[in-house]
């Protein structure tokens, strides 16, 4: 087992004028046995990092190191990594068993011990009646246990995940998100988790790195990233409904945004003024859609309440009063967070 | 998730597919149908007398020296020419598959030759291999190579060899390619990650995964190699020196039209549909059973 550190860690394509930078300097320190989550939406540079770190990207700059040794110069396979990807990548001509020893069988490891391993994993994985079937003939839930499997007998310092939950159906997604979870705990492994699904990344994650646009904006504990977003941006992308982001809050000071969840506003008989403009039925809850009536710009804001609270009618006057100390305050022009 | 058109006229439909009808039936079946009938009779040179001879004509084949001859040469013709022809063809499009700058050139270079017909294919590789002025065997004289396909059958066998498969590294190319694009890249990675080199990720996990494609290359090049390299040899040697070039079917062209024996002509025909029909029918039967990946 390993930490991983990426220092600076920079990515371009291409050269001269046509250089698109998509990754500006990332820096991590992830711990040894951690699992961390990197979560952001398509096109932040979130799958080309991990496969910085995988060794299928070459580093543009920077340093990444896996344990002692920077591994910048090395070949996917001296890294001692697995990855598990998207698409699974099983080998189609192979049977499970076959796909499970193919790396085992290169590393030139005794037969029998082969055996003992892809057995013990096909165990933890319940795979045991597939060892014989070609992955076309499995079930996309069991293909992507196959992948696991295959990842597991290599007993690597790192895994390394690309979204490989994206191609499961909700039920089973859940499912696994708590099987690797269990694995997680029982073997212990360095991870590295890449995501789109913010679900998936505050459930899993012990810290997560929320990337916007090639640039890390937060890295830090689910619950630091819930209650001190650390932008706009991670204010906006992880909760949902998203924070609500106003400028022009009755008490806003100029300059600054002020950021308030939707469940952290109550209805109350006073406080900020709200037309309500649309309301939502989500079951447990219910959203309520304001607009300011105290003069100042258009703004949306979303107020959520248990449904069990009575709904305001459409078009009528609401007040609503945030909760203390669930207020943020961010910079208008940096987006950065400012002490409240 | 089919589409289909109905027709109400009972006429339409027919009268959409009497183009094709008509071409399949004037140009494949009656000449088909002409060449079963003539197998079985025997006629004189000028077509003025027939005589029904039954099996007569195909007990002749086999007796005749020569046409088992022309079968051993045709075996090491098409033999060659598709192993060759499949393994350049398959170098050359796994370094396409790598190329990033120029991609689009050297692929259509490499697709140029399936243009060129093939008598043109023939006398442009015979004028390189030309004993007396060919710049090839100039070349080959120089390295002590006394080039001659004029006189030595093996000569002549590798220039038509080498000629049936640069005219046909065109259409291997692009299923080859079309074959390793179709490879997802995740494959390769994955496998990079299990350790393995690049040598071994080709044998190991492109090449199996390209057997569906190379199967049917195999079938298509030796058909080819069967039936339309006949240009190629009467433009290259001539089925020379001596007979050591004449594959079946330029065998049947020959004896045809050169030494008049229609029905012996005729029976060679029939045995050469018979292969293809066979070849075809491997074809379907195994081509379609390998492919879903």
């Amino acid at each position: 087992m390993a930490s991983i550190t990426l220092k600076n860690v920079v990515k371009r394509y291409g050269f001269g004028k046509s250089t698109n930078q998509v990754i500006h300097g990332v820096n991590a320190q992830i711990g040894d046995g951690e699992f961390v989550v990197v979560v952001g939406p398509s096109g932040c540079g979130k799958s080309t990092l991990l496969r910085m770190v995988a060794g299928l990207e070459e580093i543009s700059e920077g340093e990444i190191s896996i344990g002692q040794r920077v591994v910048n110069n090395l070949e996917p396979s001296e890294r001692d990594i697995a990855m598990v990807f998207q698409n699974y990548a099983l080998y189609p001509h192979m049977s499970v068993f076959e796909n499970m020893a193919y790396g085992l069988k290169i590393a030139k490891v005794p037969l029998d011990e082969i055996r003992a391993r892809v057995d013990k994993a096909a165990r933890i994985l319940e795979l045991g009646p597939y060892l014989r079937r070609k992955p076309r003939e499995l079930s996309g839930g069991q293909r992507q246990r196959v992948a696991m499997g295959r990842a597991i007998v290599r007993q690597p310092q790192v895994f390394l995940f690309d979204e490989p939950l994206s191609n499961l159906d909700a039920k089973l997604r859940a499912h696994t998100r708590l099987e690797i979870q269990k694995l997680h705990r029982e073997l212990g492994i360095t991870s590295l988790f890449v995501t789109h699904d913010q679900v998936e990344a505050m459930t899993l994650a012990q810290r997560m790195i929320v990337m916007n646009d090639g640039v890390m904006e937060q890295f830090g504990t689910p619950e630091e990233v819930y209650t001190r977003p650390a932008t706009t941006f991670v204010a906006g992308f992880i909760g949902s409904p998203p924070m609500n982001l106003l400028k022009n809050a009755p008490d806003a000071k100029p300059g600054t945004i002020v950021g308030i969840r939707p469940e952290h506003l109550d209805i109350t008989a006073k406080g900020w003024s709200l037309n309500v403009d649309a309301l939502e039925m989500l079951g447990a809850e219910r959203l309520v859609y304001g607009r300011w009536l105290h003069g100042a710009g258009d703004e949306l804001v979303i107020v959520r309440c248990a449904e069990d609270h009575p709904a305001p009618e459409l078009g009528s006057t609401i007040h609503v009063t945030p909760r203390a100390g669930r207020l943020h305050a961010f910079d208008a022009a940096t987006g950065k967070r400012l002490p409240i | 998730m089919e589409k289909r058109v109905v027709f109400r006229s009972r006429w339409l439909p027919w009268v959409l597919i009497a183009p094709q009808v008509f071409i399949i039936v004037a140009f494949f079946f009656w000449p088909a149908a002409q060449a079963l009938l003539q197998s079985v009779q025997q006629s004189d040179a000028f077509g003025t007398s027939v005589e029904w001879v039954g099996l007569e004509n195909f007990i002749n084949l086999w007796n005749d020296e020569t046409y088992l001859a022309s079968f051993y040469t045709t075996a090491i013709f098409s033999v060659s020419v598709a192993v060759a022809g499949i393994s350049l063809s398959l170098m050359l499009a796994v370094f396409a598959d790598r190329v990033v700058k120029g991609a689009l050139i050297y692929k259509t270079l490499l697709i140029w030759p399936y243009a060129v017909a093939p008598a043109v294919a023939g006398v442009l590789w015979l004028f390189m291999f030309a004993p007396s002025v060919g710049v090839v065997s100039y070349g080959l004289r120089a390295m002590g190579v006394d080039w001659n396909h004029l006189l030595n059958g093996t000569h002549a066998m590798t220039l038509v060899v080498m000629a049936a498969v640069w005219k046909q590294i065109s259409y291997n190319f692009l299923f080859f390619l079309a074959g390793l694009q179709s490879i997802p890249k995740s494959l390769i990675e994955a496998a990079a990650i299990d350790g393995a080199r690049p040598w071994r990720r080709f044998w190991t996990i492109v090449f199996p995964l390209l057997s569906p494609t190379t199967f049917f290359l195999l079938v298509i090049n030796i058909v080819y190699a069967f039936f339309d390299t006949f240009a190629i040899i009467d433009a290259a040697t001539q089925g020379g020196p001596g007979k050591d070039t004449a594959i079946l079917v330029y065998k049947v062209y020959y004896d045809g039209f050169k030494a008049m024996d229609l029905g012996g002509s005729a029976a060679q025909s029939v045995v050469l549909m018979v292969i293809v029909v066979v070849l075809t029918v491997v074809q379907f039967r195994f081509v379609e059973k390998k492919v879903n990946y």
